[in-house]
C-alpha cells in the first residue's frame, strides 16, 4: 500500500499542494475552515506524510475523476464486491468546481486513483457483480492515475467544489481505517470515469473490465495502496509543502475542516483518535482529505498502516467516532512523533492548523480543542448517496430491466427504468435485500443480512409499462398445486407430457385440469406458453371464483364515507367549507375499473362532533335528510337506504347537502368530539350494506367526549429516554385495535386526514388506520391559506387512487424459507394471512424471511404473493407476483447482490416497530450492532486481507453506514425537543407502509442546487449531499424528504434571482410563510415551480413547502434534515458515525 | 221516585255528580249491609255552558289540614265577616277582598245555585298546548298515507299556538327537529336499547350545559327558550315545514325478511317522546299521540318476537302463563305512564291493526294518564280518521274539549272517609284524615291526577261511612263532599273547579224505605260494574263474576221481598228494578268476559268503561236496541234474540258498534228494490229511519263506533246475536226467525223495559 501510495504521492504530493491550495480557493476560498473542509480533506487519511506525497495527486486525481462519478469512497470492498477502498481516494474533490466536464476529463487521471483504491480492491473481486462500475472507474484509474499526478493540482481545484464528490474516506484520525469505503469510490471511479462508467453499465462486461483493470491496478499499485496513497499523498502534500502547504493545508484543512477536525480534533472529543490520527494522518489525511472519499480514510489508514497502528490504538479508546481513528489517544503524542517522523509536514500541517483555526493548531489542539476532532474523515472521501444515485441512474437507467433471469439485482429505486416482465416480478412489485440467499440458515446467520422483501401488491406502473394481464380460469377458478395451494406460475413444472404439473414450491405433483390441459413442446414447455400470462409472466391477476368470496357471495361495489368533524375547530379553520367544497368535484373522480362510465363506487356522508350526524341523499329526496344519532356508547347506523348512494343519480341531493352543511354547523360550540363511535358508525353502515369500503375520517382534536374510545391527554415528554418511552407509541386503549379487528373482518378500511392543533393521540386515533390499511395524513395547525393545497391534493389524490378492498395476502416460498416476520399497515389473525380492509397503491407490506430448511444453488428460491382483493368495481381477484432468487454458499455472492435501499426500509420499519416494545435506546443500538456484524462479516469472510485498520466496505452496502445513521437520526429514535409525540407517532407509521423509494429519499432527503438547474431542459439538477457545508449562500436549494420541501434562499443570492423566484426586491422581503412560490413569467420561476411540480407528482402525498432563509429561525428546522451532518439533537454526523461504526466492526472481528 | 229521579238529573245536570245512594245510612255498618257502597260517579269537567268562571282565587279554609273551599254550605256570619268550614267547623275570617259581604251582596261561590263554580287563577306562565305525534312507519304503504294525510290535517286543528312536535318509529325512532331550513334533521335512536330520561334528555342535547367552560367565548343568554323549540316547535311557525316533512316520511326502509314482522320499536319510541317532554316542559299540558300500526317488536316493551310463526299472546296464552314478554313489556309501559302521570302528560294511543297491538301491555299509559285509546283495523277508515279529527272537536263555547295535569282533591265531612277512586287517573298519594284504610280501586289518597281529561271524562269515586251505630247523627244532619279540581283548561288557563254537595244522612234501621227510594240503580250499576271490571284487571274472571253474583244477591236479599222457595213471590221495587238486568249484561258483557275477544280488544273496552259517563257506561253494559218497523215509531226493545223479527229493523248501539240489522223480510225487500220506487217511498223512509239515528250518534261518539249495516243471515249479523240474550236458539226453535211475541226472559231478567 504505502509504497504504492508513495509512489502516487510521489508526484502528487508536489503538485498536490499546489492542488490543494487551488482547492482551497475554490472551495476554501469561500469558506473558511468550515465550509470547504469536508471535501477535500477527505484527504486526512493522514497516511503517513510519504503516503500523502504520493496520495494527493492520486487523490487529486482520483478526485477529479470521482467527482464526476461520485467519490465513491473508496471502499475496499474486497475484491468480492465492488468494494473499494476506502481508503483510496479523495480523488473528486480535485476536480471541483468545473466538476462535471473536468471531471470526467480528469477523471481519466483521478479515476486512475480511485481506481487504483476501488479499482483495485473492487475490480479484483466485484467485477462480477455490482461492482461493474467501480472496476470501470478502476481501469480509468490506471490511465488516469499516472497523468493525474501532474493535472492533479489543477483538477483539484476545479474539484474543489464538486468535492462533494469525492468521497473517499479519509481516515484521518485513525489515519486508517474508516478505509475506505468502497462506496462511493467505486462509483465514482465509474463516475468519474465518465467514459468508464459507460462501459461499467453493463456488469457483466465490468467484471470483465474489472478484472482487467484489476489486473492493471495491481501491477501498478497494490490495490488498496493506490487509494491510500492517495489520501496520504494529499495530507502529506500540505504539510509536507509545508509554506504552501500551511496555506493549503489551511485552506485545507478549512476545507478539510471535518476531516482535519480529525486532526486537529482528534484531541479533544474524539482527542483520542483525531488527536493522535490526526497528527500523523493529519497531515496525510490533508491531502488525502480531498480524495478523502470514505474509502480513502481506510485505506489511507491502511497504507499508511505504521501510523494507523498508533492512531489505531489510540482512536479506539477515543470516543467511538474517533475509534475508527482509534489510534489516537496514545497518538497524541506518538502522533506528533509520528508526524515528525513520517513528514515534516505534520509539523508544518499543525503549523498551518494553528492558522485556520485554533482548532487545528498543531497537538495542543488535538487534545484540548473539541470541535475538530469529529471531522475526522473527510466527508468526501466517504461513499456518497448522490454518488451511488448517479452511477446508477447513468448506468443502468438507459435499458429496461428485462426479468427473466433468477437473481437479478434491480436498479435503484432513484433510477429511472423500464421494465420487462419476462417471469418474474417487476422491481415495482417486489424489491428484495438480497438477489442472492444464503443456502442454509447458518450463512444467514453469520452474515446477519435479513432476508426480506418489500411487496407493493397494487403498484402503479408508468404507463409504457402494461399492467397485469386478468386471467380467467374460469368456473373451477385458478389452476393451484393441491398441496401447497400455490397459484400457476411460470416456474410450475409440466411433467408427463403435460397431464401433471410439479409445484415449484412444495414439489408435489398435481393433475392438470382437463380444461387446462395443453401440450408440451420439445423443451418441455408448454405450446401456449406465451398465450398465457401466468407461464410467461411474473405478475398478473386471475378472477377470483365465488368460493374466493366473503360468505360464497360476490361482493357489491365498495362504498366511501366521509366522515367530517364539525367541531367548533373545524368550522371556525374553514377546515369544514374546504372539504365540503371539494367534495362536490372530487366525487366525480372516484376510482373506476378499466373503462367504465362511471365509478361503481356508492358514496356516503357522516359529520360528527360529540353526536354522529348522517345524511339521507337518496336521490328521490329534495333535500337531504339528516339523522342525529346521539346514542355514541352504542353505536349504529339509522339509515339503509339512501345513506350510501351513486353519485350521479344523487348528485343534486349531495350537492346541496355539501352547500348546507357548512351553514349549518356555522355557529357551533361544540368543542368535543368523539373518535370510536365515528368509526364504529362507518363500520355499521358498510355491515348493513353488505359491501367493503373505505371511511375518509377528517378530524381535529382529541377525542375526550364521553364515547367509548376516549381518550385522555397522556402526552409526556419526560418519558422519553425512559424505560417508559414506548407507552407513547402504544395506543393508549385496547378499544381501538378491537374496533379495528371487526373493521378488517368487514372490509372496512380507514383513512384518517388530522387537523391537530395539540395533542391528539395519533398513536392511538391510527391504530384502526394502520390495522386496516388506510393511511394518516396530518396537519399541524391548519391553515385554510397556507395548507389547503397540500390538504387537496392530499385528499384528491387519497380519493382517486387505486384501491382493492378487503384483501388478503399470503406469500408462498419453496421449501427451505418461510416468510415469518410481515411489516405494514394491516392485521394478521393467523401467522400466514395478511389481512387488510383495503390496500391501495402506495401501500408497501416488507415481509421478512427464515430459514427452515436448506435451500439450493441449482433451484434457487422463489417467492409467489398471492392477494385476494376486491377491486373499486366489486370484483374478486387474486394478483400474483413471482420471483426467483439465487442461492449462495459463498457470503460474498450475498454481499455482491444485496440492495441497500431495501435494507434500510427493512432495517427501519423492523426498528420503528421495535420502539412499541423496547426503549428507543436498545432498538438504536441493535440497529447498530446489526449493521456492524453485517460488515464484519463481509470483512471477515468476503474482504481480502487487508490492515485490520482499515474499514472495508461491501460496494453494495456502502451506503448502509450512511442511511443507517438517518434511520437512527430520525425523529421516531431520536427526537429533538421540537418534534412532538403525535410526529413520531406519525411517522412511525408513515414509515410502516412506505415502500423502498420513499424509505430512501425519507432518510436522505434529496437537496437540489436550483440555481444550477438548467432552464432550458427538464432534468433536475444534480443533487447534491446532505450537508451544510454543501451550501453556498449565494444558492438557492431545494431539499424534498417525500413529506416536505424546503426551498433554502441563501443570504448572498443574487437579487434577480428573488426577484425572479418570489418577486420581491430582496432577500429580506421574501416571506416564509409562502406556501406556494408565486406564478411569475420567467425562465428561472417556471423552472423551479416546474421541478416542484414533477417531485410532487413522484410522490403519494403532497409535499409541504417550506421557504427558509438563511440564518431565519426556520433554518434549524431545515438543518434538521441535512443529515450528514451533526444533528442539533445529538444525532451523529456521517463522518462521525462512520468512525463508529468502523469501531463497533474492529471490536466484533477482534 | 220521580222526585229522585228529577233530583238525580238535576244533581247530575249542576254538578255532574251522581250517587248510587242519594240519602246516606248513617253508620258504618248499615252502610256495609246496604251492598252497594256508597259511591258516586263525578264528571269533574262536565260541560256547564251556564257556569261562567270567575275570575278570582278560591277562599279556602285556614286549617292546614282542611282547606275546604268556601261554598254555599258553609255558615256565614255577615257581620263579623266569618264563615265556618262545613267540614272542619274551623272559622275563617273572610279576605279583604270580601269586606263588602252581605247578606244581599253574597259572592257567587256562597249562592246555592253555584254549588259547582269554576275560578280561573293566575299562576304561573301559561305554556301553550303540546303535541307529540309518536308515528309508526312500520306500515303498508296505504296505511302510512292515509295516516300522513290525517296528520297534516289535523296540524289544521290545532290551536295556532300550540307547541307540535314529531317522532316517528320504526326499526329506529327519529325525533325530528322542526325548526331547521333547508335540510330536515332528526335525531336517531336504535329501538333495541332503553333510556334514562337523563340520557335521553342528554342525547337530544337538551340538558342543560353545566357552563360550558369556552375558550375565549362569551357566554350567551340562557338558551333554554332556543333548546325546547328545536324539537316542538308552533305550529303556525312550522306547520308548512312540519306538513312537508309528513309527506316526505318514508316507510321504515329496513327490510323485512320474509316471515318476519318489522321491527318496531314502540316501548323505546314512548320512552324517548316521554323522555322529550319530561325534560323540556314538566307540568304543563301536553299529549303525546302515539299511532302504531302493529305490536312492539323489540327493545324494551316488546310484545311479541318478529317471526311471524310465533303468533301474538292470547288470552289462553296469558291463562297458561306462556305470554313470555307480556310481564316485561307491562313493567316498562306501567314505568314509562307513571313517569308520564308525574309530569302532567298523557298518552294517547291509536292502534290500527288487523293484528293486535299491544294494547295490553300499553293500556296504562292511556289508563293512568286519561289519555285516548283508540282502536281500529286500519288508518285509512273513517274509524280512524273521525275519532282522529274528534280529538281537536271544539266544545259550545268554542274551546277544545281538552283539558290536562288535572289535580282532583276530595274533602268528606267527618262521618265519610275516601275508600278510592277508579277512573283514568293515578294516586298522588295524599294521606289525611279523611283517607279510608279499605281501599276500593285506586285508594290511600284524597288526591289524583288526571292528566288528561274532557267534559265526559268520569271518575268513579267511593267512600266509606264511617260513623259508628253507636253515634247517631242528629235529625236532618247532611253529609257533605267537596271536589276540587285544578286543572289545565285548553286556552291554557289554570282553573279550579270546586263543587260541593250535600246528602242526609239517614238510619237505616228506621228509615230503609227513604234510602231504596234514593238508590240510584243507574249509577250503582256503573259503579258496580266499574268496581268488576277493576278487579277483573287483577283478578280471575270466574272469581270477579261469583262475586257480582254473590253481591247481587246480597243485595235482593236485603231489598228483595220474596217467601222462601217461592221464586215467583219475588219482588224488588222500581228503584231496584233494572239493577238486576244491568248485571246480567254485565256479566255477559266484553268487560269481564275475554271468550271471543282478544286481550287486546279486552283492554280497549275496559279502558273506555273506565271512563265515559254513566249514560255511556250503561250502554256499554246494556247496549241498545231500537226496532223500526211499520208497525209504529221506532221503539227500544228488549235486547233479547226474541226482538229480532223479519219485518222489522233493528238499530244496535254497543257503544263500540253500531249495528243496523234488517229483518228477513225487510232484507228480501230491500233485494228487490222496492224502496227505488216512488209508491214504496214510506219503505224508503224506512230504511232511511235507522241510518239517521245511526248517524246522530256517530256523530257526537268518541271513539268513533263501528259501523255495521247488515241483514238477516249477514256474516256481519254476528255483531247482533252475540249481544242478545239468547232466549231462542236453536234448541228452542218455536220462536226463531218466526214472528211469534217475544217471550220473557230469564229469570234475572226483570218486566221493565229500558228506561
Amino acid at each position: 500500500m504505502s509504497v504504492n501510495q508513495h509512489t502516487h504521492a510521489g508526484p502528487p504530493y508536489g503538485q498536490p499542494q499546489p492542488g490543494y491550495q487551488g482547492y482551497q480557493q475554490p472551495a476554501y476560498g469561500g469558506q473558511p475552515l468550515p465550509g470547504v473542509p469536508h471535501t477535500q480533506y477527505g484527504a486526512y487519511n493522514g497516511p503517513m506524510p510519504g503516503y500523502q506525497q504520493p496520495v494527493p495527486p492520486q487523490g487529486y486525481f482520483p478526485s477529479l475523476g470521482f467527482p464526476s462519478k461520485g467519490s465513491p469512497v473508496s471502499l475496499n470492498s474486497d475484491t468480492s464486491l465492488a468494494p473499494n477502498f476506502i481508503g483510496s481516494v479523495r480523488a473528486l474533490p480535485t476536480s471541483g468546481a468545473p466538476p462535471p466536464a473536468s471531471g470526467t476529463s480528469l477523471p481519466s487521471g483521478h479515476q486512475g486513483y480511485s481506481q487504483f483504491g476501488q479499482g483495485d480492491v473492487q475490480n479484483g473481486i466485484p467485477t462480477s457483480t455490482a461492482p461493474m462500475q467501480r472496476p470501470p472507474a478502476s481501469q480509468p484509474f490506471l490511465p488516469g492515475s499516472a497523468p493525474a499526478p501532474v493535472s492533479q493540482p489543477s483538477t483539484f481545484q476545479q474539484y474543489g467544489p464538486p468535492p462533494s464528490s469525492v468521497q473517499q474516506l479519509s481516515n484521518h484520525m485513525a489515519g486508517m481505517t474508516i478505509g475506505s469505503t468502497s462506496i462511493s469510490a467505486p462509483p465514482p471511479a465509474g463516475l468519474g470515469y465518465g467514459p468508464p462508467t459507460s462501459v461499467p453499465p453493463v456488469s457483466g462486461s465490468f467484471s470483465a473490465t474489472g478484472s482487467g483493470l484489476y489486473a492493471p491496478y495491481t501491477a501498478s499499485q497494490g490495490p488498496p495502496p493506490p487509494s491510500v496513497p492517495q489520501g496520504l499523498p494529499l495530507a502529506q502534500p500540505p504539510f509536507s509543502g509545508q509554506p504552501v502547504p500551511t496555506q493549503r493545508l489551511p485552506t485545507e484543512v478549512p476545507g478539510f475542516a471535518p476531516p482535519p477536525s480529525s486532526t486537529g480534533i482528534g484531541p479533544s472529543s474524539y482527542p483520542p483518535s483525531t488527536g493522535a490520527p490526526r497528527p500523523p494522518p493529519m497531515p496525510g489525511p490533508p491531502l488525502s482529505g480531498q480524495t478523502v472519499a470514505g474509502p480513502p480514510m481506510s485505506q489511507p489508514n491502511h497504507v499508511s498502516s505504521p501510523p494507523p497502528p498508533s492512531t489505531l490504538s489510540g482512536p479506539h479508546p477515543g470516543p467511538p467516532m474517533s475509534g475508527l481513528h482509534g489510534p489516537p489517544p496514545p497518538t497524541h503524542p506518538p502522533q506528533p512523533g509520528y508526524q515528525m517522523q513520517q513528514n515534516g509536514s505534520f509539523g508544518q500541517v499543525r503549523g498551518p492548523q494553528p492558522n485556520y483555526s485554533g482548532a487545528y493548531p498543531g497537538t495542543p489542539n488535538y487534545g484540548s480543542q473539541p470541535g475538530p476532532p469529529p471531522k475526522r474523515l473527510d466527508p468526501d472521501s466517504i461513499p456518497s448517496p448522490i454518488q451511488v444515485i448517479e452511477d446508477d441512474r447513468s448506468n443502468r437507467g438507459s435499458e429496461p430491466f428485462v426479468t427473466g433471469v433468477r437473481g437479478q439485482v434491480p436498479p435503484l429505486v432513484t433510477t429511472n427504468f423500464l421494465v420487462e416482465d419476462q417471469g418474474n416480478a417487476s422491481p415495482r412489485y417486489i424489491r428484495c435485500t438480497s438477489y442472492n440467499i444464503p443456502c442454509t440458515s447458518d450463512m444467514a446467520k453469520q452474515s446477519q443480512v435479513p432476508l426480506a422483501a418489500v411487496i407493493k401488491p397494487l403498484a402503479t406502473l408508468p404507463p409504457e409499462e402494461t399492467l397485469p394481464y386478468l386471467v380467467d380460469h374460469g368456473e373451477s377458478g385458478p389452476v393451484r398445486c393441491n398441496r401447497c395451494k400455490a397459484y400457476m406460475c411460470p416456474f410450475m413444472q409440466f411433467i408427463e407430457g403435460g397431464r401433471r404439473f410439479q409445484c415449484c414450491f412444495c414439489s408435489c405433483v398435481t393433475e392438470v385440469p382437463a380444461h387446462y390441459f395443453q401440450h408440451l413442446d420439445h423443451t418441455g414447455k408448454r405450446v401456449d406458453f406465451y398465450d398465457r400470462p401466468e407461464l410467461s409472466l411474473g405478475s398478473y391477476e386471475f378472477l377470483a371464483t365465488v368460493d374466493y368470496c366473503k360468505n360464497n357471495k360476490f361482493p357489491s361495489p365498495p362504498a366511501f364515507i366521509f366522515m367530517i368533524d364539525v367541531s367548533y375547530n373545524a368550522v371556525k379553520s374553514g377546515l369544514v367549507r374546504l372539504i365540503c367544497e371539494e367534495l362536490k368535484s372530487i366525487l366525480d373522480y372516484l376510482p373506476r375499473e378499466g373503462n367504465m362510465e362511471e365509478s361503481a363506487i356508492r358514496v356516503g356522508f357522516v359529520t360528527y362532533n360529540k353526536v354522529l350526524h348522517f345524511y339521507n341523499v337518496k336521490s328521490s329526496l329534495a333535500q337531504p335528510q339528516m339523522m342525529v344519532v346521539s346514542d355514541v356508547a352504542d353505536m349504529f347506523v339509522p339509515l339503509l337506504d339512501g345513506f350510501l348512494v351513486n353519485v350521479n343519480e344523487s348528485r343534486t341531493v349531495i350537492a346541496s347537502l355539501l352547500d348546507q352543511i357548512p351553514e349549518m354547523f356555522a355557529d357551533t360550540r361544540e368543542t368535543e368530539t368523539v373518535f370510536g363511535p365515528v368509526i364504529q358508525a362507518g363500520l355499521e353502515a358498510l355491515k348493513a350494506a353488505e359491501c367493503a369500503g373505505k371511511l375518509f375520517i377528517f378530524h381535529t382534536s382529541l377525542p375526550i367526549a364521553e364515547a367509548p374510545g376516549k381518550l385522555k391527554n397522556r402526552d409526556d415528554k419526560k418519558l422519553i429516554n425512559t424505560d417508559k418511552e414506548k407507552t407513547l407509541f402504544q395506543p393508549q386503549t385496547s378499544f381501538y385495535s378491537n374496533l379495528a379487528k371487526d373493521c378488517v373482518a368487514q372490509g372496512c378500511c380507514v383513512d384518517l386526514f388530522l387537523f391537530p392543533n395539540q395533542y391528539l393521540d395519533v398513536a392511538t386515533l391510527g391504530v384502526v388506520t394502520y390495522q386496516t390499511g388506510g393511511s394518516i395524513y396530518k396537519y399541524a395547525y391548519f391553515q385554510l391559506e397556507t395548507d389547503q393545497d397540500r390538504f387537496l391534493n392530499d385528499l384528491r389524490r387519497d380519493v382517486q387512487k387505486e384501491v382493492g378492498f378487503d384483501a388478503v395476502m399470503r406469500v408462498r416460498t419453496s421449501t427451505g424459507i418461510r416468510a415469518t416476520d410481515f411489516f405494514g399497515a394491516f392485521y394478521m389473525s393467523n401467522t400466514t394471512d395478511v389481512e387488510m380492509a383495503g390496500l391501495d397503491c402506495d401501500k408497501t407490506i416488507t415481509v421478512e424471511f427464515k430459514h427452515d430448511d436448506k435451500l439450493s444453488e441449482d433451484s434457487g428460491a422463489l417467492l409467489q404473493c398471492a392477494l385476494l382483493y376486491t377491486s373499486c368495481a366489486g370484483q374478486r381477484r387474486l394478483r400474483i407476483h413471482n420471483l426467483s432468487l439465487n442461492c449462495c454458499t459463498q457470503l460474498a455472492d450475498l454481499y455482491r447482490n444485496c440492495e441497500t435501499d431495501t435494507l434500510i426500509n427493512y432495517l427501519a420499519k423492523y426498528a420503528y416497530r421495535g420502539v412499541l416494545n423496547s426503549p428507543v435506546k436498545a432498538v438504536r443500538d441493535s440497529l447498530i450492532n446489526q449493521c456492524a456484524q453485517i460488515l464484519a462479516c463481509y470483512r471477515k469472510n468476503c474482504a481480502s486481507p487487508s490492515s485490520a485498520g482499515q474499514l472495508i466496505l461491501p460496494e453494495c452496502m456502502k451506503l448502509l453506514p450512511v442511511y443507517l445513521n438517518c434511520v437512527l437520526k430520525s425523529d421516531v429514535l431520536q427526537p429533538g425537543p421540537e418534534v412532538t409525540t403525535d410526529d413520531r407517532a406519525y411517522i412511525r407509521q408513515l414509515v410502516t407502509s412506505m415502500d423502498v423509494a420513499e424509505t430512501n429519499v425519507f432518510f436522505y432527503p434529496r437537496l437540489l442546487p436550483l440555481t444550477k438547474a438548467d432552464v432550458d431542459s427538464d432534468s433536475l439538477p444534480a443533487a447534491i449531499r446532505n450537508s451544510e457545508e454543501r451550501l453556498s449562500k449565494g444558492d438557492i436549494y431545494l431539499l424534498e424528504n417525500g413529506l416536505n420541501i424546503f426551498v433554502w434562499v441563501g443570504v448572498n443570492v443574487q437579487q434577480a434571482l428573488i426577484q425572479n423566484l418570489f418577486g420581491v426586491s430582496s432577500f429580506s422581503q421574501i416571506s416564509s410563510t409562502l406556501s406556494t412560490l408565486p406564478v411569475l413569467e420567467n425562465p428561472f420561476s417556471k423552472k423551479v415551480r416546474s421541478i416542484i411540480d414533477m417531485l410532487h407528482l413522484q410522490r403519494s402525498r403532497y409535499m409541504k413547502l417550506i421557504i427558509v432563509k438563511q440564518e431565519d429561525k426556520l433554518e434549524m428546522l431545515f438543518k434538521h434534515f441535512l443529515v450528514e451532518d451533526k444533528s442539533l439533537t445529538g444525532g451523529a454526523s456521517y463522518v462521525d458515525f462512520l468512525c463508529h461504526m468502523h469501531k463497533e466492526i474492529r471490536q466484533l472481528l477482534s | 221516585m220521580a222526585t229522585y229521579l228529577e233530583f238525580i238529573q238535576q244533581n247530575e245536570e249542576r254538578d255532574g255528580v251522581r250517587f248510587s245512594w242519594n240519602v246516606w245510612p248513617s253508620s258504618r255498618l248499615e252502610a256495609t249491609r246496604m251492598v252497594v257502597p256508597l259511591a258516586c260517579l263525578l264528571t269533574p269537567l262536565r260541560e256547564r255552558p251556564d257556569l261562567p268562571p270567575v275570575q278570582y282565587e278560591p277562599v279556602l279554609c285556614s286549617r292546614a289540614t282542611c282547606k275546604a273551599v268556601l261554598n254555599p254550605l258553609c255558615q256565614v256570619d255577615y257581620r263579623a265577616k266569618l264563615w265556618a268550614c262545613n267540614f272542619c267547623f274551623q272559622r275563617n275570617q273572610f279576605p279583604p277582598a270580601y269586606a263588602g259581604i252581605s247578606e244581599v251582596n253574597q259572592p257567587a261561590e256562597l249562592m246555592p245555585q253555584f254549588s259547582t263554580i269554576e275560578y280561573i287563577v293566575q299562576r304561573g306562565p301559561q305554556t301553550p298546548l303540546i303535541f307529540l305525534y309518536v308515528v309508526d312507519t312500520c306500515l303498508e304503504e296505504e296505511d302510512l298515507q292515509a295516516l300522513k294525510e290525517s296528520l297534516q290535517m289535523s296540524l289544521s286543528l290545532l290551536p295556532a299556538d300550540a307547541l307540535v312536535g314529531l317522532i316517528t318509529f320504526g326499526r329506529m325512532i327519529q325525533v325530528h327537529e322542526l325548526s331547521c331550513e333547508g335540510i330536515s334533521k332528526s335525531y336517531v335512536f336504535r329501538g333495541t336499547k332503553d333510556l334514562t330520561a337523563k340520557q335521553i334528555q342528554d342525547m337530544l342535547g337538551l340538558s342543560r350545559p353545566a357552563v360550558p367552560i369556552q375558550q375565549g367565548r362569551p357566554l350567551q343568554a340562557p338558551e333554554q327558550p332556543v333548546i325546547s323549540s328545536r324539537f316542538l316547535q308552533p305550529v303556525h311557525k312550522i306547520d308548512m315545514n312540519l306538513t312537508d316533512l309528513l309527506g316526505e316520511l318514508q316507510r321504515d326502509p329496513w327490510p323485512v325478511t320474509q316471515g318476519k314482522r318489522p321491527l318496531r320499536s314502540t316501548g323505546v319510541a314512548l320512552s324517548i317522546a316521554v323522555g322529550l317532554l319530561e325534560g323540556t316542559f314538566p307540568n304543563t299540558g301536553a299529549r303525546i299521540m302515539l299511532f302504531t300500526g302493529g305490536p312492539p317488536t323489540q327493545g324494551p316493551g316488546m310484545v311479541v318476537g318478529d317471526e311471524l310463526k310465533t303468533p301474538i299472546r292470547s288470552w289462553h296464552d296469558i291463562e297458561k302463563d306462556n305470554a313470555r314478554f307480556m310481564k316485561k313489556a307491562t313493567k316498562h309501559y306501567e314505568t314509562l305512564a307513571n313517569r308520564t302521570a308525574t309530569n302532567g302528560h298523557c298518552i294517547d294511543i291509536y292502534a290500527c291493526a288487523l293484528d293486535q297491538t299491544g294494547l295490553l301491555e300499553m293500556k296504562c299509559c292511556a289508563n293512568l294518564t286519561g289519555g285516548h285509546m283508540v282502536m281500529g283495523d286500519s288508518f285509512n277508515t273513517s274509524l280512524f280518521k273521525q275519532t282522529f279529527q274528534r280529538v281537536f272537536n271544539k266544545g259550545l263555547n268554542g274551546e277544545f274539549r281538552m283539558a290536562f295535569g288535572a289535580n282532583l282533591e276530595v274533602k268528606t265531612s267527618r262521618e265519610l272517609k275516601i275508600a278510592g277512586a277508579i277512573g283514568p287517573c293515578v294516586s298522588l298519594n295524599v294521606k289525611g284524615p279523611c283517607v279510608s284504610e279499605n281501599e276500593l280501586g285506586i285508594g290511600g289518597t284524597s288526591q289524583w291526577k288526571i292528566c288528561g281529561l274532557d267534559p265526559c271524562t268520569t271518575l268513579a269515586i267511593y267512600f266509606e261511612v264511617v260513623n259508628q251505630h253507636n253515634a247517631p247523627i242528629p235529625q236532618g244532619g247532611r253529609g257533605a263532599v267537596q271536589f276540587v279540581t285544578q286543572y289545565q283548561h285548553s286556552s291554557t288557563q289554570k282553573r279550579i273547579r270546586v263543587t260541593t254537595i250535600a246528602r242526609n244522612w239517614a238510619d237505616a234501621q228506621s228509615q230503609l224505605q227513604h234510602i231504596e227510594a234514593a238508590f240510584d240503580q243507574e249509577a250503582a250499576a256503573v259503579l258496580m260494574a266499574r268496581l268488576g271490571v277493576y278487579r277483573a284487571e287483577s283478578e280471575e274472571g270466574p272469581d270477579v263474576l261469583r262475586w257480582l253474583d254473590r253481591q247481587l244477591i246480597r243485595l235482593c236479599q236485603k231489598f228483595g221481598q220474596y217467601n222462601k222457595d217461592d221464586p215467583n213471590s219475588f219482588r224488588l221495587s222500581e228503584s231496584f228494578s233494572l239493577y238486576p238486568q244491568f248485571m246480567f249484561h254485565l256479566r255477559r258483557s266484553p268487560f269481564l268476559q275475554v271468550f271471543n275477544n282478544s286481550p287486546d280488544e279486552s283492554s280497549y273496552y275496559r279502558h273506555h268503561f273506565a271512563r265515559q259517563d254513566l249514560t255511556q257506561s250503561l250502554i256499554m253494559i246494556q247496549p241498545i236496541l231500537y226496532a223500526y218497523s211499520f208497525h209504529g215509531p221506532p221503539e227500544p226493545v228488549l235486547l233479547d234474540s226474541s226482538s229480532i223479527l223479519p219485518d222489522r229493523i233493528l238499530l244496535m248501539d254497543t257503544f263500540f258498534q253500531i249495528v243496523i240489522y234488517l229483518g228477513e223480510t225487510i232484507a228480501q225487500w230491500q233485494k228487490a228494490g222496492y224502496q227505488d220506487m216512488p209508491e214504496y217511498e214510506n219503505f224508503k223512509h224506512l230504511l232511511q229511519a235507522p241510518l239517521d239515528d245511526a248517524q246522530e250518534i256517530l256523530q257526537t261518539r268518541f271513539p268513533m263506533p263501528r259501523y255495521v249495516h247488515t241483514e238477516h243471515g249477514g256474516s256481519q249479523a254476528r255483531f247482533l246475536l252475540s249481544k242478545v240474550n239468547p232466549s231462542q236458539t236453536h234448541n228452542n226453535l218455536y220462536a226463531w226467525g218466526q214472528g211469534g211475541c217475544p217471550s220473557r226472559g230469564a229469570a234475572e231478567q226483570p218486566s221493565t223495559s229500558a228506561a
